[in-house]
Protein backbone atom coordinates (compact mmCIF):
# COMPACT_ATOMS: atom_id res chain seq x y z
CA UNK A 1 0.00 0.00 0.00
CA UNK A 2 1.73 3.22 -1.24
CA UNK A 3 1.53 6.33 1.04
CA UNK A 4 -1.04 7.98 -0.98
CA UNK A 5 -3.40 5.77 -1.33
CA UNK A 6 -6.41 7.47 0.03
CA UNK A 7 -6.56 9.12 -2.96
CA UNK A 8 -8.07 8.34 -6.46
CA UNK A 9 -11.77 7.68 -5.08
CA UNK A 10 -13.89 8.80 -8.18
CA UNK A 11 -16.05 10.59 -5.43
CA UNK A 12 -13.61 13.52 -4.16
CA UNK A 13 -15.71 14.09 -1.41
CA UNK A 14 -14.38 10.25 0.02
CA UNK A 15 -11.25 11.89 -1.06
CA UNK A 16 -11.66 14.62 1.52
CA UNK A 17 -13.43 12.81 4.22
CA UNK A 18 -10.53 10.05 4.76
CA UNK A 19 -7.77 12.69 4.56
CA UNK A 20 -9.48 14.43 7.15
CA UNK A 21 -9.81 11.84 9.31
CA UNK A 22 -6.23 10.76 8.65
CA UNK A 23 -4.79 14.60 9.66
CA UNK A 24 -7.09 14.54 12.96
CA UNK A 25 -5.88 11.57 14.12
CA UNK A 26 -1.81 13.20 13.51
CA UNK A 27 -3.33 16.15 15.26
CA UNK A 28 -4.81 14.48 18.28
CA UNK A 29 -1.46 12.51 18.17
CA UNK A 30 0.76 15.72 18.31
CA UNK A 31 -1.37 17.12 21.29
CA UNK A 32 -1.11 13.96 23.29
CA UNK A 33 2.96 13.91 22.55
CA UNK A 34 2.62 17.55 23.89
CA UNK A 35 0.73 16.72 27.35
CA UNK A 36 3.17 13.30 27.86
CA UNK A 37 5.89 15.64 26.99
CA UNK A 38 4.67 18.68 29.95
CA UNK A 39 3.46 16.22 32.27
CA UNK A 40 7.34 14.70 32.30
CA UNK A 41 8.88 18.44 32.25
CA UNK A 42 6.40 19.16 34.68
CA UNK A 43 7.18 16.36 37.10
CA UNK A 44 10.96 16.99 36.97
CA UNK A 45 10.96 20.58 37.19
CA UNK A 46 8.23 20.65 39.87
CA UNK A 47 6.16 23.03 37.65
CA UNK A 48 2.69 22.75 39.42
CA UNK A 49 1.29 25.80 37.00
CA UNK A 50 2.35 23.29 33.72
CA UNK A 51 1.48 20.70 35.54
CA UNK A 52 -2.12 22.03 35.92
CA UNK A 53 -2.43 23.12 32.59
CA UNK A 54 -2.02 19.26 31.43
CA UNK A 55 -4.79 18.28 33.32
CA UNK A 56 -6.71 21.28 31.72
CA UNK A 57 -5.91 20.59 28.26
CA UNK A 58 -7.35 16.26 28.52
CA UNK A 59 -10.58 17.63 27.72
CA UNK A 60 -9.20 18.83 24.54
CA UNK A 61 -7.53 15.32 23.90
CA UNK A 62 -11.50 14.04 24.63
CA UNK A 63 -12.98 16.10 22.26
CA UNK A 64 -10.87 15.06 19.70
CA UNK A 65 -11.46 11.59 20.80
CA UNK A 66 -15.55 12.08 20.44
CA UNK A 67 -15.16 14.63 17.19
CA UNK A 68 -13.27 12.03 15.21
CA UNK A 69 -15.37 9.07 16.38
CA UNK A 70 -18.36 10.79 15.33
CA UNK A 71 -16.94 11.38 11.61
CA UNK A 72 -15.89 7.57 11.63
CA UNK A 73 -19.25 6.78 12.19
CA UNK A 74 -20.89 8.98 9.44
CA UNK A 75 -17.95 7.67 6.70
CA UNK A 76 -19.57 3.77 8.02
CA UNK A 77 -23.30 5.25 7.61
CA UNK A 78 -22.78 7.46 4.23
CA UNK A 79 -20.07 5.69 2.39
CA UNK A 80 -19.72 1.92 3.41
CA UNK A 81 -15.98 1.63 2.93
CA UNK A 82 -14.71 -1.42 1.71
CA UNK A 83 -10.87 -3.08 1.69
CA UNK A 84 -8.28 -0.39 3.01
CA UNK A 85 -11.06 2.43 3.39
CA UNK A 86 -12.78 0.08 5.76
CA UNK A 87 -9.66 -1.05 7.57
CA UNK A 88 -8.69 2.84 7.58
CA UNK A 89 -11.75 3.55 9.73
CA UNK A 90 -11.87 0.40 11.58
CA UNK A 91 -7.75 1.26 12.42
CA UNK A 92 -8.45 5.05 13.61
CA UNK A 93 -11.42 4.08 16.32
CA UNK A 94 -9.47 2.23 17.57
CA UNK A 95 -6.22 4.52 17.59
CA UNK A 96 -7.62 7.01 18.58
CA UNK A 97 -9.23 5.05 22.21
CA UNK A 98 -5.45 4.27 23.16
CA UNK A 99 -4.47 7.77 22.08
CA UNK A 100 -7.30 8.86 24.52
CA UNK A 101 -5.63 6.60 27.24
CA UNK A 102 -2.74 7.96 26.53
CA UNK A 103 -3.50 11.24 26.89
CA UNK A 104 -5.00 10.35 30.80
CA UNK A 105 -2.26 9.04 31.44
CA UNK A 106 -0.30 11.43 30.79
CA UNK A 107 -2.86 13.81 33.21
CA UNK A 108 -2.02 11.14 35.61
CA UNK A 109 1.75 11.61 35.47
CA UNK A 110 0.88 15.60 35.38
CA UNK A 111 -1.28 15.25 38.72
CA UNK A 112 1.55 12.93 40.67
CA UNK A 113 3.22 15.84 39.54
CA UNK A 114 1.55 18.67 41.25
CA UNK A 115 1.48 16.24 44.65
CA UNK A 116 5.37 15.23 44.06
CA UNK A 117 6.20 19.64 43.54
CA UNK A 118 5.52 19.78 47.41
CA UNK A 119 8.15 16.93 48.62
CA UNK A 120 11.63 16.95 49.30
CA UNK A 121 13.31 15.98 46.07
CA UNK A 122 15.38 13.28 45.81
CA UNK A 123 18.89 13.04 45.23
CA UNK A 124 18.53 11.44 41.55
CA UNK A 125 16.12 14.52 40.27
CA UNK A 126 13.84 12.28 39.02
CA UNK A 127 16.24 11.19 36.45
CA UNK A 128 15.18 7.80 36.13
CA UNK A 129 11.44 9.20 35.41
CA UNK A 130 12.37 11.71 32.98
CA UNK A 131 14.68 8.74 31.21
CA UNK A 132 11.56 6.39 30.77
CA UNK A 133 9.24 9.23 29.83
CA UNK A 134 11.82 10.02 27.43
CA UNK A 135 12.05 6.45 26.11
CA UNK A 136 7.72 5.80 25.88
CA UNK A 137 7.54 9.31 24.12
CA UNK A 138 10.11 8.55 21.02
CA UNK A 139 7.94 4.99 21.00
CA UNK A 140 4.65 7.52 20.62
CA UNK A 141 6.52 9.52 17.87
CA UNK A 142 7.61 6.16 16.10
CA UNK A 143 4.03 5.38 16.09
CA UNK A 144 2.44 8.31 14.93
CA UNK A 145 4.80 8.32 12.21
CA UNK A 146 4.58 5.19 11.49
CA UNK A 147 0.65 6.18 10.61
CA UNK A 148 1.83 8.89 9.04
CA UNK A 149 3.86 6.85 6.31
CA UNK A 150 1.84 3.65 6.59
CA UNK A 151 5.15 2.10 7.45
CA UNK A 152 4.58 -1.37 9.02
CA UNK A 153 8.48 -2.23 9.31
CA UNK A 154 8.61 1.05 11.24
CA UNK A 155 5.55 0.13 13.13
CA UNK A 156 6.88 -3.09 14.03
CA UNK A 157 10.12 -1.75 15.18
CA UNK A 158 8.29 0.45 17.68
CA UNK A 159 6.34 -2.14 18.41
CA UNK A 160 9.54 -4.26 19.70
CA UNK A 161 10.75 -1.10 21.62
CA UNK A 162 7.86 -2.06 24.12
CA UNK A 163 9.84 -5.08 25.84
CA UNK A 164 12.57 -2.85 26.63
CA UNK A 165 10.32 0.08 28.31
CA UNK A 166 8.75 -2.76 30.23
CA UNK A 167 12.50 -3.93 32.09
CA UNK A 168 13.49 -0.04 32.09
CA UNK A 169 10.16 -0.15 34.62
CA UNK A 170 11.11 -3.02 36.24
CA UNK A 171 14.47 -2.09 36.72
CA UNK A 172 13.21 1.63 38.16
CA UNK A 173 10.71 0.01 40.06
CA UNK A 174 13.08 -2.45 42.21
CA UNK A 175 14.83 1.05 42.86
CA UNK A 176 11.95 2.54 43.98
CA UNK A 177 11.11 -0.53 46.53
CA UNK A 178 14.98 -0.11 47.99
CA UNK A 179 14.83 3.53 48.60
CA UNK A 180 11.40 2.95 50.45
CA UNK A 181 13.13 0.37 52.69
CA UNK A 182 15.90 2.16 53.15
CA UNK A 183 13.84 5.23 54.43
CA UNK A 184 10.20 4.72 55.46
CA UNK A 185 10.11 8.86 55.11
CA UNK A 186 9.99 8.31 51.70
CA UNK A 187 7.35 6.48 50.90
CA UNK A 188 4.98 8.85 50.52
CA UNK A 189 7.32 10.06 47.10
CA UNK A 190 8.05 6.60 46.01
CA UNK A 191 3.88 5.53 45.79
CA UNK A 192 3.34 8.93 43.93
CA UNK A 193 6.51 8.36 41.57
CA UNK A 194 5.67 4.68 40.63
CA UNK A 195 2.20 5.93 40.18
CA UNK A 196 3.42 7.88 37.84
CA UNK A 197 6.24 5.39 36.31
CA UNK A 198 3.29 2.82 35.90
CA UNK A 199 1.41 5.38 34.16
CA UNK A 200 4.59 6.34 31.62
CA UNK A 201 5.02 2.18 31.44
CA UNK A 202 1.30 1.99 30.06
CA UNK A 203 2.12 4.62 27.69
CA UNK A 204 4.36 1.99 26.09
CA UNK A 205 1.50 -0.09 25.67
CA UNK A 206 -0.81 1.87 24.22
CA UNK A 207 1.67 2.92 21.44
CA UNK A 208 2.16 -0.53 21.00
CA UNK A 209 -1.76 -1.01 20.32
CA UNK A 210 -1.66 1.51 17.41
CA UNK A 211 1.67 -0.23 15.77
CA UNK A 212 -1.09 -3.25 15.62
CA UNK A 213 -3.50 -1.29 13.94
CA UNK A 214 -1.08 0.12 11.50
CA UNK A 215 -0.38 -3.03 10.28
CA UNK A 216 -3.78 -4.21 9.78
CA UNK A 217 -4.31 -1.25 8.02
CA UNK A 218 -1.82 -2.08 5.55
CA UNK A 219 -1.50 -5.31 5.31
CA UNK A 220 -5.30 -6.43 6.53
CA UNK A 221 -3.67 -9.00 9.22
CA UNK A 222 -4.86 -8.76 12.83
CA UNK A 223 -1.46 -9.30 14.55
CA UNK A 224 -3.07 -8.58 18.23
CA UNK A 225 -2.16 -11.13 21.23
CA UNK A 226 -0.17 -13.05 19.03
CA UNK A 227 3.14 -12.04 19.98
CA UNK A 228 6.58 -10.26 18.53
CA UNK A 229 7.56 -13.34 16.33
CA UNK A 230 4.31 -13.85 14.46
CA UNK A 231 3.86 -10.01 14.50
CA UNK A 232 7.03 -10.15 12.45
CA UNK A 233 6.36 -12.61 10.08
CA UNK A 234 3.26 -11.27 8.98
CA UNK A 235 5.03 -8.04 8.27
CA UNK A 236 7.77 -9.56 6.35
CA UNK A 237 5.28 -11.77 4.23
CA UNK A 238 4.28 -10.11 1.12
CA UNK B 1 -17.79 -27.91 43.48
CA UNK B 2 -15.35 -29.41 41.60
CA UNK B 3 -16.43 -28.13 37.88
CA UNK B 4 -16.55 -24.22 37.92
CA UNK B 5 -17.57 -22.94 34.89
CA UNK B 6 -16.82 -19.54 33.89
CA UNK B 7 -19.87 -17.79 32.63
CA UNK B 8 -20.62 -17.16 28.94
CA UNK B 9 -23.86 -16.13 28.39
CA UNK B 10 -24.68 -19.60 26.46
CA UNK B 11 -21.81 -18.15 23.86
CA UNK B 12 -18.95 -21.07 22.84
CA UNK B 13 -16.17 -19.83 23.39
CA UNK B 14 -14.01 -21.99 21.66
CA UNK B 15 -15.69 -20.55 18.33
CA UNK B 16 -14.40 -16.78 19.22
CA UNK B 17 -11.01 -15.04 18.04
CA UNK B 18 -9.87 -14.98 14.34
CA UNK B 19 -12.82 -16.82 11.94
CA UNK B 20 -11.79 -19.25 9.28
CA UNK B 21 -12.95 -18.09 5.70
CA UNK B 22 -17.15 -18.97 5.63
CA UNK B 23 -16.60 -21.31 2.77
CA UNK B 24 -13.48 -23.43 2.46
CA UNK B 25 -13.26 -23.88 -1.89
CA UNK B 26 -10.87 -26.81 -1.51
CA UNK B 27 -13.16 -28.92 0.19
CA UNK B 28 -16.78 -27.54 -0.34
CA UNK B 29 -18.64 -29.79 -2.83
CA UNK B 30 -18.69 -28.40 -6.78
CA UNK B 31 -21.75 -27.71 -8.44
CA UNK B 32 -20.52 -26.20 -11.46
CA UNK B 33 -17.08 -25.77 -12.98
CA UNK B 34 -15.97 -23.90 -15.75
CA UNK B 35 -12.78 -24.73 -17.50
CA UNK B 36 -10.26 -22.50 -19.49
CA UNK B 37 -13.63 -21.10 -21.27
CA UNK B 38 -13.50 -18.67 -23.76
CA UNK B 39 -16.35 -16.75 -25.20
CA UNK B 40 -16.34 -15.12 -28.54
CA UNK B 41 -19.04 -12.50 -30.25
CA UNK B 42 -17.80 -12.59 -33.57
CA UNK B 43 -14.42 -11.50 -33.97
CA UNK B 44 -14.73 -10.13 -30.37
CA UNK B 45 -13.37 -12.05 -27.55
CA UNK B 46 -15.40 -11.36 -24.43
CA UNK B 47 -14.46 -14.15 -22.29
CA UNK B 48 -10.85 -14.74 -21.47
CA UNK B 49 -9.95 -18.50 -20.04
CA UNK B 50 -12.08 -18.71 -17.52
CA UNK B 51 -11.32 -21.16 -14.87
CA UNK B 52 -14.07 -21.39 -11.76
CA UNK B 53 -15.60 -23.93 -9.31
CA UNK B 54 -18.82 -22.81 -8.23
CA UNK B 55 -19.37 -23.87 -4.24
CA UNK B 56 -22.98 -26.39 -4.05
CA UNK B 57 -25.41 -24.49 -1.87
CA UNK B 58 -24.00 -21.48 -1.72
CA UNK B 59 -24.27 -17.91 -3.00
CA UNK B 60 -21.36 -17.13 -5.29
CA UNK B 61 -22.09 -13.10 -6.65
CA UNK B 62 -19.95 -12.25 -9.79
CA UNK B 63 -19.29 -8.46 -9.61
CA UNK B 64 -17.32 -5.87 -12.14
CA UNK B 65 -17.88 -3.04 -14.43
CA UNK B 66 -20.22 -3.02 -17.17
CA UNK B 67 -19.14 -4.71 -20.32
CA UNK B 68 -16.81 -7.01 -17.75
CA UNK B 69 -18.35 -10.41 -19.00
CA UNK B 70 -20.10 -11.17 -15.52
CA UNK B 71 -23.31 -11.71 -17.32
CA UNK B 72 -21.89 -13.17 -20.16
CA UNK B 73 -20.50 -15.63 -18.08
CA UNK B 74 -23.62 -16.34 -15.93
CA UNK B 75 -25.64 -16.88 -19.32
CA UNK B 76 -23.15 -19.24 -20.44
CA UNK B 77 -23.87 -21.63 -17.23
CA UNK B 78 -27.37 -22.40 -18.73
CA UNK B 79 -26.68 -21.62 -22.43
CA UNK B 80 -28.25 -18.63 -22.86
CA UNK B 81 -25.80 -17.27 -25.10
CA UNK B 82 -27.53 -20.15 -27.81
CA UNK B 83 -29.48 -17.71 -28.51
CA UNK B 84 -27.43 -14.89 -29.88
CA UNK B 85 -25.97 -15.52 -33.48
CA UNK B 86 -22.22 -15.62 -34.26
CA UNK B 87 -21.14 -16.68 -30.14
CA UNK B 88 -18.57 -19.16 -30.23
CA UNK B 89 -17.32 -20.96 -27.08
CA UNK B 90 -14.47 -22.72 -26.14
CA UNK B 91 -13.32 -24.61 -23.00
CA UNK B 92 -15.43 -26.36 -20.80
CA UNK B 93 -18.57 -25.93 -18.14
CA UNK B 94 -19.20 -28.82 -16.18
CA UNK B 95 -22.43 -29.22 -14.16
CA UNK B 96 -21.95 -32.01 -11.90
CA UNK B 97 -19.00 -32.94 -13.84
CA UNK B 98 -20.62 -33.54 -17.25
CA UNK B 99 -19.75 -30.51 -19.78
CA UNK B 100 -23.36 -28.94 -20.65
CA UNK B 101 -21.64 -27.69 -23.68
CA UNK B 102 -21.67 -31.45 -24.80
CA UNK B 103 -23.50 -32.79 -28.25
CA UNK B 104 -25.88 -34.97 -26.23
CA UNK B 105 -27.09 -32.45 -23.64
CA UNK B 106 -30.80 -31.28 -24.01
CA UNK B 107 -30.72 -28.00 -23.37
CA UNK B 108 -34.99 -27.51 -21.96
CA UNK B 109 -33.69 -30.10 -19.72
CA UNK B 110 -30.40 -28.22 -18.82
CA UNK B 111 -32.67 -25.40 -18.10
CA UNK B 112 -35.05 -26.91 -16.18
CA UNK B 113 -32.10 -27.97 -13.75
CA UNK B 114 -30.19 -23.97 -14.06
CA UNK B 115 -33.02 -21.72 -13.75
CA UNK B 116 -32.75 -17.91 -14.19
CA UNK B 117 -34.16 -14.87 -13.21
CA UNK B 118 -33.11 -11.73 -14.79
CA UNK B 119 -33.21 -7.98 -13.90
CA UNK B 120 -36.97 -6.89 -15.16
CA UNK B 121 -39.95 -8.68 -13.88
CA UNK B 122 -41.10 -10.43 -16.38
CA UNK B 123 -44.23 -12.69 -15.34
CA UNK B 124 -46.68 -13.51 -18.13
CA UNK B 125 -49.75 -11.75 -18.92
CA UNK B 126 -51.17 -14.52 -16.74
CA UNK B 127 -52.89 -15.09 -13.21
CA UNK B 128 -50.16 -15.78 -10.27
CA UNK B 129 -51.37 -19.25 -10.13
CA UNK B 130 -50.77 -19.94 -13.74
CA UNK B 131 -47.16 -18.30 -13.52
CA UNK B 132 -46.25 -20.03 -10.83
CA UNK B 133 -47.49 -23.47 -12.26
CA UNK B 134 -46.25 -22.64 -15.46
CA UNK B 135 -43.06 -24.91 -15.45
CA UNK B 136 -45.18 -27.98 -14.56
CA UNK B 137 -47.89 -27.51 -17.25
CA UNK B 138 -44.67 -26.82 -19.68
CA UNK B 139 -43.87 -30.80 -18.43
CA UNK B 140 -47.23 -31.81 -19.03
CA UNK B 141 -48.43 -31.97 -15.79
CA UNK B 142 -51.87 -30.98 -15.11
CA UNK B 143 -52.99 -32.75 -11.91
CA UNK B 144 -54.98 -30.24 -10.16
CA UNK B 145 -53.61 -31.38 -6.69
CA UNK B 146 -50.31 -31.56 -7.86
CA UNK B 147 -50.03 -28.02 -8.73
CA UNK B 148 -52.02 -26.32 -6.23
CA UNK B 149 -48.91 -27.86 -3.76
CA UNK B 150 -46.30 -26.73 -6.17
CA UNK B 151 -47.58 -23.71 -6.60
CA UNK B 152 -48.00 -23.11 -3.04
CA UNK B 153 -44.56 -24.64 -2.24
CA UNK B 154 -43.44 -22.14 -4.66
CA UNK B 155 -44.82 -19.14 -3.64
CA UNK B 156 -43.68 -19.83 0.20
CA UNK B 157 -40.12 -20.50 -0.77
CA UNK B 158 -40.29 -17.21 -2.70
CA UNK B 159 -41.85 -15.69 0.56
CA UNK B 160 -45.09 -14.42 -1.20
CA UNK B 161 -47.57 -17.08 -0.57
CA UNK B 162 -48.57 -14.62 2.50
CA UNK B 163 -49.12 -11.66 0.11
CA UNK B 164 -51.00 -13.49 -2.57
CA UNK B 165 -52.89 -16.40 -1.32
CA UNK B 166 -56.44 -15.05 -1.18
CA UNK B 167 -56.18 -13.57 -5.05
CA UNK B 168 -54.03 -16.27 -6.86
CA UNK B 169 -56.10 -15.94 -9.80
CA UNK B 170 -55.25 -12.16 -10.07
CA UNK B 171 -53.17 -11.31 -13.15
CA UNK B 172 -50.06 -10.82 -12.22
CA UNK B 173 -49.25 -7.66 -13.85
CA UNK B 174 -51.38 -6.09 -11.05
CA UNK B 175 -48.45 -7.49 -8.52
CA UNK B 176 -45.75 -4.90 -7.40
CA UNK B 177 -42.32 -4.61 -8.97
CA UNK B 178 -40.55 -6.54 -5.93
CA UNK B 179 -43.87 -8.96 -6.29
CA UNK B 180 -43.42 -9.73 -9.22
CA UNK B 181 -39.75 -10.66 -8.92
CA UNK B 182 -40.27 -12.87 -6.42
CA UNK B 183 -43.14 -14.62 -8.40
CA UNK B 184 -40.59 -14.76 -11.05
CA UNK B 185 -38.17 -16.67 -8.77
CA UNK B 186 -41.52 -18.94 -7.20
CA UNK B 187 -41.97 -19.90 -11.23
CA UNK B 188 -38.22 -20.64 -11.30
CA UNK B 189 -38.05 -22.90 -8.06
CA UNK B 190 -41.37 -24.62 -9.20
CA UNK B 191 -39.59 -26.87 -11.01
CA UNK B 192 -37.01 -27.75 -9.06
CA UNK B 193 -33.97 -26.50 -10.43
CA UNK B 194 -30.34 -27.15 -8.40
CA UNK B 195 -29.11 -23.96 -9.66
CA UNK B 196 -30.47 -20.83 -9.81
CA UNK B 197 -28.95 -17.97 -11.72
CA UNK B 198 -29.28 -14.28 -11.24
CA UNK B 199 -28.98 -11.41 -13.18
CA UNK B 200 -29.06 -8.44 -11.05
CA UNK B 201 -32.52 -9.63 -9.57
CA UNK B 202 -32.77 -6.23 -7.55
CA UNK B 203 -31.65 -3.65 -9.75
CA UNK B 204 -35.55 -2.48 -10.89
CA UNK B 205 -36.21 -2.73 -7.27
CA UNK B 206 -36.94 -0.29 -4.03
CA UNK B 207 -34.96 -0.68 -1.14
CA UNK B 208 -37.58 -2.48 0.77
CA UNK B 209 -37.82 -5.04 -1.88
CA UNK B 210 -34.87 -5.44 -2.47
CA UNK B 211 -34.22 -6.59 1.14
CA UNK B 212 -36.86 -9.01 0.28
CA UNK B 213 -35.15 -10.50 -2.32
CA UNK B 214 -31.82 -10.58 -0.52
CA UNK B 215 -33.48 -12.28 2.49
CA UNK B 216 -35.44 -14.92 -0.26
CA UNK B 217 -31.88 -15.19 -1.00
CA UNK B 218 -30.22 -16.13 1.73
CA UNK B 219 -33.47 -18.71 2.64
CA UNK B 220 -32.84 -20.52 -0.74
CA UNK B 221 -29.17 -21.58 -0.29
CA UNK B 222 -30.44 -23.89 1.64
CA UNK B 223 -31.60 -25.96 -1.17
CA UNK B 224 -29.90 -24.35 -4.24
CA UNK B 225 -26.80 -23.10 -5.49
CA UNK B 226 -26.77 -19.15 -6.42
CA UNK B 227 -24.88 -17.32 -8.57
CA UNK B 228 -25.60 -13.88 -8.61
CA UNK B 229 -24.93 -11.18 -10.55
CA UNK B 230 -24.65 -7.52 -9.35
CA UNK B 231 -23.47 -4.34 -10.04
CA UNK B 232 -24.50 -3.11 -6.21
CA UNK B 233 -21.16 -4.24 -4.38
CA UNK B 234 -23.02 -3.70 -0.83
CA UNK B 235 -25.50 -5.99 -1.97
CA UNK B 236 -22.79 -8.49 -3.10
CA UNK B 237 -21.74 -8.21 0.39
CA UNK B 238 -24.44 -8.69 2.23
CA UNK B 239 -25.65 -12.13 0.30
CA UNK B 240 -22.79 -14.28 -0.84
CA UNK B 241 -20.61 -16.47 0.41
CA UNK B 242 -17.65 -16.38 -2.50
CA UNK B 243 -17.62 -13.35 -5.23
CA UNK B 244 -15.73 -13.17 -8.07
CA UNK B 245 -14.50 -10.45 -9.49
CA UNK B 246 -14.27 -9.22 -13.50
CA UNK B 247 -12.26 -7.25 -15.54
CA UNK B 248 -12.17 -6.90 -19.44
CA UNK B 249 -13.54 -10.45 -19.60
CA UNK B 250 -10.82 -11.89 -17.47
CA UNK B 251 -11.34 -13.49 -13.55
CA UNK B 252 -9.63 -11.49 -11.52
CA UNK B 253 -9.88 -12.74 -8.04
CA UNK B 254 -12.30 -15.38 -6.82
CA UNK B 255 -12.43 -16.02 -2.73
CA UNK B 256 -14.24 -15.36 0.36
CA UNK B 257 -17.03 -12.97 0.14
CA UNK B 258 -15.33 -11.70 3.72
CA UNK B 259 -11.97 -11.91 3.02
CA UNK B 260 -12.44 -10.20 -0.31
CA UNK B 261 -14.19 -7.57 1.19
CA UNK B 262 -11.50 -6.66 3.65
CA UNK B 263 -8.61 -7.58 2.29
CA UNK B 264 -8.61 -8.36 -1.34
CA UNK B 265 -5.24 -10.10 -2.61
CA UNK B 266 -5.31 -8.15 -6.00
CA UNK B 267 -5.27 -4.38 -6.26
CA UNK B 268 -7.65 -4.25 -9.45
CA UNK B 269 -10.17 -5.58 -6.93
CA UNK B 270 -8.98 -3.30 -4.40
CA UNK B 271 -9.46 -0.46 -6.83
CA UNK B 272 -12.87 -1.23 -7.62
CA UNK B 273 -14.40 -2.17 -4.25
CA UNK B 274 -13.56 1.06 -3.15
CA UNK B 275 -14.14 3.36 -5.83
CA UNK B 276 -10.97 4.19 -7.23
CA UNK B 277 -9.88 3.95 -10.90
CA UNK B 278 -6.51 2.82 -11.56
Amino acid sequence: MDNNFLGHHISQQFNVELEDIRTRVLSMGGLVEQQIHDAITALVAADTDLAKNVVKNDVKVNAFEVSIDEECARILARRQPAASDLRLVVAVIKTITDLERIGDEAEKVARMAVELADLERPRTQYHETQSLGEHVQSMLHGALDAFARMDVEAALKVAKEDESVDHEYEGILRQQITHMMEDPRSIKRAMDVIWALRALERIGDHSKNICEYIIYLVKGKDVRHLGLQEMEKEVVEE
Amino acid sequence: MGNQETPTHGIDISSLGRSEAGVDLQTNKICMEAKNLNLFYGEKQALYDIGLKIPKQKVTAFIGPSGCGKSTLLRCMNRMNDLVDNVRIEGQLLLDEHNIYDKSVDVAELRRRVGMVFQKPNPFPKSIYENAAYGLRLQGINDRRTLDDVVERALKRAALWDEVRDRLHDNALGLSGGQQQRLVIARAVAIEPEVLLLDEPASALDPISTLKIEELIYELKNKYTIVIVTHNMQQAARVSDCTVFMYMGKLIEFGDTNQLFTNPTEKQTEDYITGRYG
